[in-house]
């Protein structure tokens, strides 16, 4: 049964069509990525799902309750903002009580639940300070309690990650995975990072212009891209892409019949840099990314393309020099005149 | 020892000060003056050139409350400023709200419509109101006053709740509202206290503005709905100007507003400048 459901959500400001009918489930306990572009229409989609965009056609049910007009404040969900939206008049725990003061729970649970939800964010100490004598990974800790701490039915993230600096950002990821595992809430959570997208969720959906691109597990979603769009937004580096027409005879042949006026694409992975005249394509090194653990070369290929091989050893190539490029075609990405993925 | 950055540090420091001291001493003269011609005899007051040491003596004062029911005009200034700021505070706050939080197309025109009143000058609409007024039988009632300082007051009132409200984030009005709160709590636990400053000096100038109205005063009231304004003014009368009651008139008029200035400039000068520094 659906926990949570989107039936052809649409949202117009003024002429611009933002969310052009998106139907959607979530089922309860998932955690729910929404990753895109910017402009995709990711927190719009959020911000209708919270109430805080009036919803234009369409339908949102919540355990089989409609709630598609409901006021914010009657939904039950609790939503963490990017900029964190602490109340900067109120103490840490005034803030994380402030749902329950509202909702008139007494004294004493409201006092457990803050105190238990400080537990669980390392938060005790700070309880009696104001948001702004807080760093800025603490007050993004407050803006996960203060959702916590309510039980709601669905938790909602707008981005929360992205004010934080590189390091802070890898560690409260991972905090938001455990506190997921533990908690077993319904998350939607909206990115522009595909890696929190990869890391955290159950499920992706991929948006671009306000349209739901592809629904599914991030390795789904890697290994099995709907269309070319997906395909090259999902993977860091983007997947290498060439049009049909463009690719020598020899590797052509290898893709099924509607792929002739479409494209090829291949994962960094499954493109090699060999010794001249042993692979498919030739041509001359631009750029060696070396990251330790693993090198990425980019090749100005002879067919006039940038591509980028990923290989587990170090390399000793220089920019400018002449190679060759092995593809496993056997792992390629076949795609129809109009970019929707075929299979070979 | 003889830095020369550090000497001309010093003279721009002393330059700013001197500067400083002349502006306040120009802008407190007149103050000063009224202050010090209020403690005079009429003799002294028009003497030239002009005494500085005398005996002081309240005899002003005296003659002013003999003459004129001082109390009276108190009572009608504070009744109308501090009404007509309520109740502009009331209309004004939730208009603020809704431009700054639910801007539409035209909000922005609107506000520079609703300034643009201001710029016309008040006796371009003396002649309607005042027929209004008479129509009404509202001549010289506290509450033609009131009507006149929360309308003329309002744009103003808009302006400044627009631009402190402008400078709270929306996310914490929505947070709010996700944590369950309706538009009353919303208001008053998180939209009142964040823009308590900001409401506080809007009050505060409205009341001063009202207090120190006097063109309405003196054209809509006289001895019963007159304001401390017209008490002053009528000291200014055809029988020949009495600087020494003037003076003292127009210090037992502005006394009340500049103890209470004085007390919340804080508030004022924060109201003032609110949104130019982040």
């Amino acid at each position: 049964m659906a926990y949570l459901q989107l039936q052809g959500i649409e949202k117009f400001f003024g002429e611009h069509h933002a969310i052009k009918g998106i139907d959607l489930t979530i089922e309860q306990g998932e955690f729910m990525v929404f990753v895109g572009p910017s402009g995709c229409g990711k927190s719009t989609l959020l911000r209708l799902i919270a109430g805080l965009e009036r919803i234009d056609h369409g339908q949102l049910h919540l355990q089989q309750r409609e709630i598609t007009h409901l006021a914010s404040s009657q939904r039950d969900l609790a939503m963490v903002f990017q900029s964190y939206a602490l109340y900067p008049h109120m103490s840490v725990f005034e803030n994380m009580s402030f749902a329950l003061k509202l909702a008139k729970v007494d004294a004493n649970t409201i006092q457990q639940k803050v105190q238990r939800a400080a537990d669980i964010l390392n938060l005790g100490a700070y309880l009696q300070r104001t948001p702004r004598e807080l760093s800025g990974g603490q007050r993004q800790r407050v803006a996960i309690g203060r959702a916590i701490v309510r039980e709601p039915k669905v938790f909602l993230f707008d981005e929360p990650l992205s004010n934080l600096d590189a390091a802070l950002r890898g560690q409260t990821r991972v905090e938001i995975a455990k506190l997921h595992r533990e908690l077993g809430a319904t998350t939607i959570y909206v990115t522009h990072d595909q890696v929190e997208a990869m890391t955290l969720a159950d499920r992706v959906v991929v948006l671009r212009d306000g349209v739901i691109e592809q629904v599914g597990t991030p390795l789904n979603l890697y290994d099995r891209p709907a269309n070319q769009f997906v395909a090259q937004f999902i993977g860091t580096p983007p997947m290498n892409l060439w049009p049909s027409q463009q690719l020598p005879a020899g590797v052509i042949q290898h893709g099924p019949p509607a792929a002739q006026q479409g494209a090829m694409g291949l994962r960094a992975e499954h493109v090699s840099v060999t010794a001249m005249g042993q692979g498919q394509l030739s041509g001359t090194v631009e750029l060696v990314e070396a990251l330790g653990a693993e090198t990425l070369i980019y090749v100005n290929s002879d067919l006039g393309q940038l591509l980028v091989a990923r290989q587990n050893e170090r390399s000793e190539l220089r920019p400018g020099q002449p190679v060759s490029v092995q593809l496993d075609l056997s792992r390629a990405h076949w795609f129809d005149a109009k970019g929707l993925a075929v299979t070979a | 020892m003889h830095d020369p950055t550090l000497i001309r540090q010093n003279l721009m420091q002393w330059l700013r000060t001197l500067v400083a001291w002349l502006v306040a001493l120009l802008l407190f003269f007149p103050l000063g003056w009224l202050l010090l011609t209020a403690f005079k005899t009429e003799l002294q007051a028009i003497a030239v050139p002009p005494e500085w040491l005398f005996a002081p003596t309240l005899e002003n004062f005296h003659e002013v409350q003999e003459r004129s029911d001082y109390l009276l005009y108190a009572k009608n200034s504070v009744i109308t400023s501090v009404v007509s700021t309520l109740l502009g505070m009331l209309i004004a706050t939730p208009a603020a709200y809704a431009m700054a939080f639910f801007k539409g197309k035209h909000t922005k025109d609107i506000l520079m419509w609703m300034l643009s009143t201001k710029m016309m000058p008040a006796v371009g609409a003396l002649v309607p109101v005042y027929v209004l007024a008479q129509k009404s039988h509202l001549l010289d009632t506290q509450l033609a006053l009131i009507i006149v300082f929360t309308l003329s007051n309002l744009p103003i009132m808009v302006w400044m709740l627009f631009s402190q409200f402008k400078d709270i984030p929306h996310e914490i009005l929505e947070a709010a509202r996700m944590d369950g709160a309706g538009l009353w709590q919303e208001w008053r636990m998180v939209l009142l206290p964040l823009a308590m400053g900001g409401l506080a000096s809007t009050g505060l100038l409205c009341l001063v503005l009202s207090w120190n109205e006097a063109f309405w005063s003196l054209n809509l009231t006289a001895a019963k709905g007159g304001t401390l304004a017209t008490l002053i003014a009528s000291y200014s009368s055809p029988e020949g100007l009495f600087w020494a009651k003037l003076s003292a008139a127009s210090l037992m008029a502005i006394a009340p507003i500049v103890v209470f200035g004085w007390f919340s400039q804080k508030q004022l000068v924060q109201g003032l400048t609110f949104g130019a520094v982040k």
